[in-house]
């Protein structure tokens, strides 16, 4: 026994030891993920006053390929204009944002909000609107002149009551589908342009043993949702239903979902497993004809990392959505301004870059978007999005509802559960009742 | 609850009949199958090591679902070095909070494990109750009042508050643990310890703690392992320069190309020092689940 | 005795205890009772709200066809999972409980499981249960393709329900089966030579031997794996966000929670589903805790 008391006494020294040096050196040694090249070094500094400098604690899901690139790409234009600053990138990865919201929303209970994060321009800033989050940015956009530059439909999707609440950096479509010129001419079938007409092609690409429509994960089937509503109905009807006045029970409703339903069929049946990106490879390597996804699949599409194609050469193509040609239905990517205690200058400077030609310049041809300004530098896009900008400059505009510009977080998560339960049973009867259930409990409806 | 042996003494391992042969045995039909099955289970249970390491060695071009089973071409070992470049400081981290957090916790187990087990006093069973459920509530409702919480107590979101919060949470498992571990010692050893004089720090000291070893095996390495792996508070509780490993690591996935390889060695770079602890201490593990740390 | 001089005897190892007493209470039964306060209330959005609102959270959660198949999945996820574990575990300590050549080397690899996060494993396992046909088969299904094994191909976790969420639980099996398998080979160890040797006196045949005598020795162990297993199973969320997204077929309580709260914004709701999974586990697991309890003191 006394052996065993000595060899205790023994480890008694070197293990408070440890145990001391790792709680003295338990604080970060580390420097955050990811910090490009070029800008300065970030977490080293004194706090400072917001006058000399200080951090900018940039928050947001873009961890990894073009976006986060994108992003640094912005970083560099801040560290450019604006030295006195560091950014801090908070960036957090996880399914389409959720963690990272979940994150934020313990930041923002906590009264601790970092100096302006990422959002979608649109319903999805109400959650923060309504608790008084948000500072409204009218002055900001008075100074930049951005009233100029942005267009007035847009500004109006961003308000509520006249308080302009986010700085959108960029613009993508939703209703775009993309095919294989090739591909489709050696099967003998067309763009479709309305979803009757895919019903009718889809028969001919499942004789040739081509799944019709490339589908991923459920995210993707309620962009396909999406795109079926504003190609069946229209824009005028399908904004109806976003806004309190149509009608979710109606007939034509229930034609869409029917419709919606068929579609489904022409689908893989591993969807379920796939990204999105995955499913849009489906199309490039000819297993599949078509893949309905937003305008980030071109920049997929031409990553080097990827499949590296050109838009230029015809190895793929691209088409409005069936039903949709003359809508460009759409969401962007913005800033906001937080309204607790931040480093205020830093964000003002963030923001300020955020809506400058060279910052958006800088940002969307890497992420693969076009910029929500009306002026940008065409030679630094690439064919697609030359003819996207011209699009959005001509067609009638239209939200998208997966990525928040039509409905609040509550909402579509009530319409993100029906229409998983829908996918699980395929009742189109019970869809639409939950769906008309959903905007009576979390939207506008009556 | 405990089982009447001294953790001392363990039963040795059952003593083959003396025959032929290089394991001192002719091998039987029956142990060959036994063998064969074992082999075919471990082979089930390397599968998944066996993916991400063959996927972590190919470059990106080769990276392809319907190509999962087919070997590297070469050993490329760029997706190592690029999520050790991503990882290497988050690897710091986690090594800050995993040991310390684990050597406390123990410690605090050990303590309690003690009371609980050779200290009865009234009330002491329900306080034993008490902890252990505090196992099982789930981590995701508790985020919010916890956030708030902390943020009173450690604002700067360093590691630190992290530690403490895994020191809490691994009250219950440790103090299971130790309470049944403690269990297996004799009372009369505690007796004669106190006829001699000795009170309760005293018994801890010369009878309790020397015999702890194989506790304390099994409670650092599960709550080592525990702690390192643990993603929802570490996000949540942490700011981008403290971010343990598990942060880091989810962060390589983007959300639009998900470049796999690196993913894989990035989480096989993660999961190395828990795997290390696991390879090279697990007999010790064992040894402590064999002296009686959870005998039920 | 009185209070007093109870307190005065027994001072120093409640004063010792105080601190984790301290400790739990705050962190455990302080955010417990937050919680329910919360799924009493309609806070439903970022600002905190505390209107009372009874028990009407609960009383929607119980009509609600997403709950219902969380609760169908916990119970398939559990049963398979705590029976895979406990079985196969158990086979492997016997396996590797007679002298086996390389018994360090299968013990190792069996453990080492244990070692990797759940959301490794639910990435890793996401890629071998790959359902998908034809050209673009992969993972185990092109392992049993290239072995001839085809009937076995199916559609693991993306199954219909209940079958895919069986398959869920192959990898948690996987992940855990080393700790069951840890605490049984100890408990075998720990049975006496004597015992099983008098019983083969008496003339037991094996299988006697292990239903009568080391069955029974092993209840201990096999109590201590259920309260582990069943806390990991009712709070199981990493691995199967890993492995499948959000998919509301494999929903389970956990995460019908986590997106209640931080996607649709509605706390209110998602305290309540957070206090239905922890008075499941109390009434799984306090009355076992209660009866053993009372046990030890009898002995």
């Amino acid at each position: 026994m006394k052996v065993r008391t000595d060899w205790w006494r023994r480890a008694v020294a070197p293990l408070a030891a440890a145990l001391l040096l790792a709680a003295c050196q338990a604080t970060p040694t580390a420097t955050p993920t990811a910090p490009p090249a070029g800008t300065p070094e970030p977490g080293q500094t004194p706090a400072a006053s917001p006058q000399a400098g200080g951090e900018v604690e940039i928050f947001s899901w873009w961890t990894a390929g073009g976006e986060a690139d994108g992003l640094e790409a912005m970083f560099e234009v801040f560290a450019q204009k604006h030295p006195e600053f560091q950014i801090v990138n908070a960036a957090v990865a996880g399914g389409a944002g959720t963690n990272a919201r979940a994150v934020l929303a313990t930041r923002l209970a906590q009264g601790d909000p970092p100096e302006s994060w990422q959002g979608h321009a649109g319903q999805e800033l109400s959650t923060y609107i309504v608790a008084g989050q948000l500072e409204p940015l009218n002055s900001l956009f008075d100074e930049q002149g951005w009233h100029d530059v942005m267009p007035a439909t847009l500004i109006e999707q961003i308000s509520t009551d006249g308080n302009i609440w986010s700085v959108p950096v960029n613009i993508h479509r939703a209703n775009v589908m993309w095919y294989v010129p090739a591909n489709l001419e050696q099967w003998g079938v067309q763009v479709p342009q309305t979803w009757a007409e895919f019903l009718t092609a889809a028969e001919t690409l499942e004789a040739a043993g081509v799944t019709p429509l490339a589908l991923g994960e459920q995210w993707t089937v309620m962009h396909l949702l999406e795109t079926v509503l504003l190609g069946e109905l229209g824009a005028d009807a399908y904004a109806s239903l976003w806004d309190g006045s149509g009608d979710w029970n109606s007939a034509e409703v229930t034609a869409a979902l029917e419709t919606f339903d068929q579609v489904l069929d022409y689908t893989n049946a591993d969807a379920s497993t796939l990204a999105w990106e995955q499913a849009a490879q489906l199309v490039i390597d000819g297993q599949a004809a078509f893949n309905v996804m937003g305008d980030w699949a071109e920049g997929y599409f031409v990553s080097p990392a990827g499949p590296n194609l050109s838009p230029e050469d015809g190895s793929f193509g691209w088409a409005p959505a069936p039903g949709s040609s003359g809508v460009f239905q759409w969401l962007s990517d913005s800033f906001i301004l937080p309204a607790g205690e931040i480093n205020r200058e830093g964000a003002l400077a963030w923001l300020t870059v955020a809506g400058s030609k060279e910052g958006q310049d800088a940002f969307n041809p890497v992420k693969g978007s076009i910029p929500a300004r009306t002026d940008p530098d065409r030679s630094l896009y690439d064919a697609y999005l030359q003819s996207a900008m011209d699009d959005w400059a001509s067609d009638e505009l239209a939200g998208s509802l997966t990525h928040g510009v039509v409905a609040n977080d509550a909402w579509k998560a009530a319409i993100d559960t029906a229409l998983g339960l829908f996918l699980a049973d395929r009742n189109v009867g019970t869809f639409q009742t939950a769906l008309a259930a959903a905007c009576v409990a979390t939207g506008p409806c009556s | 609850m405990s089982y009447p042996i001294p953790p001392a003494t363990v039963a040795p391992r059952p003593r083959r009949l003396a025959l032929p042969g290089r394991w001192g045995g002719r091998p039987s039909v029956g142990s060959l199958v036994k063998f064969l099955l074992l082999a075919a289970l471990a082979v089930f249970f390397l599968l998944p090591l066996w993916v991400m390491l063959i996927t972590g060695l190919k470059p990106f071009a080769d990276v392809h679902l319907s190509r999962m089973w087919e070997l590297p071409s070469g050993i490329y070992l760029d997706n190592f070095m690029a999520a050790l470049r991503a990882l290497g400081p988050h690897l710091l981290n986690s090594i800050q909070l995993a040991v310390p957090a684990a050597i406390l916790s123990s410690l605090l187990g050990s303590m309690n494990g003690y009371i609980l087990s050779k200290w009865k006093f009234r009330g002491s069973d329900l306080i034993f109750t008490a902890f252990l459920f505090g196992m099982f509530i789930p981590y995701q409702s508790v985020l919010i009042p916890l956030v708030q919480f902390m943020n009173t107590i450690n604002p700067a979101g360093g590691i630190q508050g992290l530690i403490l919060v895994h020191v809490v949470y691994g009250i219950p498992i440790t103090t299971l643990i130790f309470r049944n571990y403690y269990a297996t010692i004799p009372n009369e050893l505690i007796e004669s310890a106190r006829i001699d004089g000795a009170g309760f720090f005293g018994v801890f000291r010369h009878i309790a703690l020397p015999l702890s070893l194989p506790g304390f095996a099994v409670v650092l390495i599960w709550q080592f392992t525990n702690i390192w792996n643990e993603f929802l508070f570490a996000i949540v509780l942490t700011r981008p320069a403290s971010w343990p490993v598990t942060v880091a690591l989810n962060n390589l996935a983007g959300s639009q190309i998900v470049e796999w390889n690196v993913q894989m060695a990035g989480a096989l770079l993660a999961a190395l020092p828990t795997l290390v602890v696991y390879i090279v201490l697990g007999r010790f593990f064992l040894r402590g689940l064999m002296a009686g740390a959870l005998k039920g | 005795m009185t209070l007093a001089a109870a307190l005065r005897r027994h001072w120093v190892p409640v004063a010792m205890l105080s601190p984790s007493i301290v400790l739990i209470g705050i962190f455990v039964y302080g955010f417990i009772g937050w919680s329910l306060r919360v799924s009493m209330s309609e806070w439903q959005g970022l600002m905190p709200d505390y209107t009372w609102a009874g028990l009407s959270n609960f009383a929607e959660l119980l009509n609600d066809r997403r709950f219902h198949i969380d609760i169908r999945n916990t119970l398939v996820f559990t049963t398979f999972f705590i029976g895979g574990c406990v079985g196969l575990g158990l086979l492997l300590a016997v396996l590797l409980d007679r002298h086996v050549p390389g018994e360090g080397i299968f013990r190792s690899i069996f453990l080492f499981p244990l070692a990797i996060s759940l959301i490794v494993t639910g990435v890793a396992w996401r890629w071998l249960m790959n359902p998908s046909t034809g050209e673009r088969t992969t993972g185990l299904n092109l392992l049993l393709d290239t072995f001839g094994l085809n009937a076995l191909m199916n559609a693991w976790h993306t199954s219909d329900p209940p079958i895919g969420i069986a398959f869920v639980a192959l990898p948690a099996v996987w992940q855990m089966t080393g700790f069951t398998m840890a605490l049984f080979l100890a408990g075998l160890r720990a049975i006496p030579e004597e015992l099983k040797e008098a019983a083969r006196v008496d003339g037991a045949s094996e299988l006697q031997v292990y239903r009568r005598i080391i069955l029974p020795l092993l209840r201990p162990a096999l109590l201590s794996a259920l309260i582990i297993l069943g806390h990991l199973s009712l709070k199981v969320f990493d691995l199967i966000v890993a492995l499948s997204g959000k998919d509301i077929r494999l929903d389970v309580p956990a995460i019908y929670m986590w997106t209640t709260t931080f996607d649709a914004n509605n706390f209110s709701r998602g305290a309540a589903i957070g206090i239905y999974m922890l008075v499941s586990v109390a009434i799984l697991v306090v009355p076992y805790l209660v009866w053993s309890l009372r046990r030890e003191t009898e002995l």
